[in-house]
């Protein structure tokens, strides 16, 4: 499988995720700069978390309007498999390629704990490995993180099955609506999640709970 | 030169956190009549040239591509 990692200035879990790729897909990624108009032939496109432009004006506002999203946006409209992690899902939402917004957390406060996730759709490119309803750990770190959407928006995205994964257990950590941690385009080919399931791979990391994801896009696009 | 000002603030029904905050401590000096708070951003922005309509026209667009984010957020516009 051949996967790209979008790279912009305040990112800084673009590592993390390269060697997540690296390491289940056995394959480096390719790096694309924001600056790039076009995107090489790839299965999956990922844009990582962080902060890109200091988060100035609204999270992912800015990257958002980088020459390279116009790019990821042409490809997700031909159905390649796009995925964003905490600033990248942030950076999805402002491009328009996912409904609803991220606001700041209902706490006020930067959140950077393990939570639960329940998979609420197994029947995604991206969730394929799991059960449905399973319910992993994995860990988040994010100021802005509360899913919101108009009462619309929101039962469309509900009936749909575009919300992928709800925080379970209790441990909602922003105050998100109905628990929503990721969702997927109507397509259901772009992800947007805020947790980070890059750092829970590996037996070093404390846990593999994140490993079925990646696992289950190389099903995907093997 | 034109200047304008655009203000975005929260659209009614979207829960303002950082308000209920400031709110909250204003509350807390005593302030007992304040009743809600919604916090917002200003934006002042100068256009060259002198034609109002196409700088009026310019600053909506730039709200809605960039400055305000329509999903939650709404906009206004006053050119001095």
């Amino acid at each position: 499988m051949k996967s790209a990692v979008i790279q912009l200035p305040g990112l800084n879990r673009d590592r993390d995720m390269i060697a997540a790729l690296t390491k289940v897909s056995g394959k480096a990624p390719v790096t694309v700069w924001q600056t790039e108009t076009e995107l090489p032939d790839v299965d999956l496109i990922v844009i990582p978390g962080g902060f890109s432009y200091g988060d100035y004006l609204r999270c992912g506002a800015i990257a958002a309007r980088m020459p390279v999203m116009r790019a990821v946006a042409e490809k997700a409209k031909q159905g390649v498999l796009v995925m964003g992690v905490c600033n990248g899902f942030q950076i999805l939402m402002e491009a328009g390629l996912l409904p609803g917004a991220l606001m700041r957390n209902a706490s006020l406060k930067f959140v950077c704990r393990e939570v639960k996730l329940s998979v609420a759709n197994a029947n995604t490119a991206f969730t394929r490995a799991y059960a449905p309803g399973q319910v992993i750990r994995c860990p988040v770190a994010h100021h802005d993180g509360n899913f919101f959407a108009d009462p619309e928006t929101l039962a469309r995205i509900e009936g749909e099955g575009q919300v992928v994964f709800r925080y379970a257990e209790g441990t909602n950590p922003n105050g998100s609506i109905n628990d929503i941690a990721g969702i997927v385009n109507e397509a259901g080919n772009v992800l947007g999640l805020m947790p980070h399931p890059e750092n829970l791979i590996e037996a070093a990391h404390g846990g593999m709970d994140g490993r079925p994801l990646f696992e289950g896009i190389l099903g995907k696009a093997a | 030169m034109i200047k304008a000002r655009v203000i975005v603030t929260l659209k009614s029904g979207v829960l303002d956190p950082q308000g209920k905050a400031i709110e909250a401590a204003l509350r807390g000096l005593d302030f007992s009549g304040v009743g809600s708070v919604r916090q917002g951003k200003v934006f002042d922005i100068e256009i060259e040239g002198s034609d109002r309509a196409k700088a009026e026209a310019d600053l909506k667009e730039m709200c809605d591509r960039l400055l305000a984010n329509t999903v939650i957020e709404n906009y206004s516009i006053a050119i001095t």
